[in-house]
């Protein structure tokens, strides 16, 4: 195999990957005990879309992220433990514990937010990037959303703005096979399967790869940031991928074949697939794999303690920030 | 009425069960309404998030009909199907979700009769999911029936109880004009006694929960539960209170509210929603405009601070009227 990344960037790669895993982990087993409040969509599965992309971006290039958005916020170099104590409803949290797990954002970093509207991302991410134009910074937005929400009239309507006005903006499809209980075969009915074929339509360069192939990702993502840094535009990139739990935490996925899941965690594994073709390629020894999990486990353990501990939000945070006036 | 107690969501289910027997024009758009669409599963793996339409695709499978992630496109797909003669139930599945589809509702269905000088028909019905409680934050626990109680045209249901639920739901499906009809999402657990057969609730007719002579309370949906409460606490200080659950807040059944805040002289209006330009608020003016001679104190208003739903617990309790803050505000007018 080979890869222009340098071996700290390999390991930083895979960090981000396994900071994702483990936090969703744990939070799904938070919440199976019932300590963890409102609805949770996990990203375990599809970490290599959000780390593959986010790899080329920096805290001035704005992300418009989903319902399954912890991944992304993750990838986009929000922190951990501010993120958990978010979604325990806690002061310490991101968001001073107001918004939750469907809301966590870090404008700081350039992510803008989770969100609980499916398909309100896109139109987002043509302003970011239209400010982007205007600012002739470079900087550049990225959308992530899913097949379901590719079926959004805003997401057609933002394919047509981002083209019609040249924007600095990059589309990225998780399409990993439902939308809640809903296939895309029955829902996105493009002929090939490719739901990037839409995007072509409207006129700009769309890819398909394999969502669970970092490698794969990062190399699709790196040509369409760089276009469009240059000003060459929008660019779509489909990534098939696949979520490891329910659509949310307590849905019992009878629309699931059986194996389907046990079968992906053991033959397509995005993180196990970048271990094997680093360690196998010698980039990265496989302790120094290791000793990153290890070090991940310790700091989720460490986030999740600190959530518990951490006090609610004052009472008079209930008030405030409705408006920046008063 | 020999059969056990059932559940509010359950009430719904049947309601749209009986409406569909009863008439082939009826139909159900929505998303995962059935559920594993295009997947190898068995289909009505959903019946809905919360499986309020669970069991009615295998009755009617071509009418229960699953849709793309596209609120505008079906929303408005079933008020022209509803302007040709069927008579679709739209489920857009949180209340929060309106903003994707509004023009369908705000500009469409609800003027097509007024512009078109009274020749359409346009008996479509929205069901959609309201209220907070549940942690769900900012985008899925909203309350917005003023919006379109404030759209002519549209009718606004509002049940609080799984009795007036199948009534009401019947009657809006069987409503000649575009109805919404707001579940909150508390409520769907809620068990009470429901005739199995098929009935109807008149759109506009108010329920007097209970009558007293001292305070009149309107409140509506999962409010009523806690007016109950208050009540119920205050009963024992001596003060009586009437209960009106409006069950429509378009139409309106004023004459009800009048009289009875004609014989109590006292108002408290319980809404989840917000006060200003809400529910509450309407009561409140149209109470002081017409029944002002009655009034021995100032009509009080119950409802959520001017905020967002936060997500934090705590803040989300703060947030919502309760029973205590209804007391209190009753004890206000008894000052
Ligand atoms: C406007 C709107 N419609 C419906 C929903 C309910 N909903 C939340 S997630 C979801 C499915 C999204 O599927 P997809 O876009 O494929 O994302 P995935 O969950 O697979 O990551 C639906 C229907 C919503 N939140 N917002
Ligand atoms: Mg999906």
């Amino acid at each position: 195999m080979k890869t222009q990344l340098s071996k700290e960037d390999l390991l930083k790669a895979y960090r981000k990957m396994r900071e994702i895993r483990e936090f969703e982990d744990r939070v799904h087993v938070e919440f199976a005990k019932g300590t963890l409040p409102g609805f949770v969509h996990l990203y375990s599965g599809e970490e290599a879309v959000a780390v593959g992309v986010c790899e080329h971006l920096n805290d001035k290039d704005r992300i418009a992220s989903t319902h399954r958005g912890h991944g992304h916020c993750i990838a986009k170099g929000v922190e951990l433990e501010g993120m958990m104590a978010e979604i325990y409803g806690k002061k310490t949290g991101t968001c001073g514990g107001k918004g939750g797990s469907m809301h966590i954002a870090d404008l700081d970093k350039g992510m803008m937010g989770a969100n609980g509207i499916v398909g309100a991302g896109p139109p987002l991410i043509a302003g970011a990037s239209l400010a982007s134009k205007l600012r002739k910074d470079g900087s550049v937005g990225v959308v992530f959303f899913g097949d379901g929400a590719s079926n959004q009239g805003t997401n057609f309507e933002s394919m047509n703005l981002a083209v019609t006005l040249d924007l600095p903006m990059i589309f990225v499809l998780e399409n990993n096979g439902y939308a809640e209980s809903t296939s895309p075969k029955y829902s996105a009915k493009v002929g090939s399967e490719n739901i990037a074929d839409r995007a072509r339509g409207f006129g700009m360069p769309a890819v398909t790869v394999d969502g669970n192939d970092f490698f794969a990702v990062y190399e699709a993502a790196g040509e369409a940031i760089e276009r469009a840094r240059k000003g060459g535009g929008p660019t779509f990139i489909e990534c098939k991928t696949m979520r490891y739990f329910g659509h949310f935490e307590g849905d019992a996925q009878t629309y699931r074949p059986k194996n389907e899941v046990k079968d992906a965690r053991a033959n397509d594994c995005p993180l196990k697939r970048f271990a094997d073709a680093v360690t196998s390629a010698g980039l990265v020894d496989a302790a120094e794999i290791e000793a990153v999990d290890k070090e991940v486990l310790a700091q989720v353990e460490q986030a999740v303690k600190d959530a518990e501990n951490a006090p609610q939000p004052d009472l008079d945070a209930l008030m405030n920030d409705v408006y920046v006036s008063y | 009425m020999a059969r056990k107690k059932i559940m509010f969501k359950d009430a719904i289910n049947e309601a749209m069960r009986l409406e569909m027997e009863r008439d082939e024009s009826v139909i159900i758009l929505g998303l995962d309404v059935a559920g594993s669409a295009g997947t190898e599963q068995e289909r009505d793996s959903w019946g809905g998030v919360l499986g309020v339409t669970k069991g009615l695709y295998p009755l009617f499978p071509d009418r229960v009909i699953d849709t793309p992630i596209s609120e505008s496109a079906y929303v408005g797909a079933a008020v022209g199907a509803s302007a040709c003669g069927m008579r679709a139930v739209g489920e857009l599945m949180f209340s929060d979700f309106m903003g994707v589809c509004f023009d369908q509702l705000y500009n469409q269905a609800a003027k097509f009769r007024y512009m078109f000088g009274g020749k359409a028909v346009t008996p479509v019905t929205i069901r959609t999911m309201i209220g907070a409680g549940f942690s769900a934050a900012a985008q899925h626990s909203q309350s917005p029936y003023s919006m379109f109680a404030h759209v002519p045209g549209l009718k606004s249901i509002i049940p609080s109880n799984p009795y007036d639920a199948k009534g009401l739901l019947a009657a809006s499906i069987e409503d000649d004009d575009p109805c919404v009809f707001f579940e909150h999402k508390a409520l769907y657990t809620m068990k009470g006694d429901v005739p199995e057969e098929h009935y109807t609730i008149p759109l506009g007719e108010a329920n007097v929960v209970q009558e007293g002579k001292d305070v009149t309370i309107v409140a509506l949906a999962r409010m009523v539960q806690f007016a109950e409460k208050a009540a119920k606490k205050l009963a024992k200080d001596g003060i009586e209170c009437t209960i009106i659950d409006p069950r429509t807040i378009s139409p309106m059944d004023w004459n009800t509210i009048y009289s009875s805040v004609e014989k109590t002289g006292r108002l408290v209006v319980v809404d989840e929603s917000y006060d200003l330009c809400g529910v509450a608020s309407d009561i409140c003016g149209h109470v002081s405009q017409n029944v002002f001679g009655a009034l021995k104190a100032a009509p009080q208003m119950v409802t959520a601070p001017f905020t967002p739903t936060p997500f934090a617990a705590n803040l989300e309790a703060a947030y919502l009227p309760d029973a205590k803050k209804i007391e209190a505000a009753i004890r206000k007018t008894m000052e």
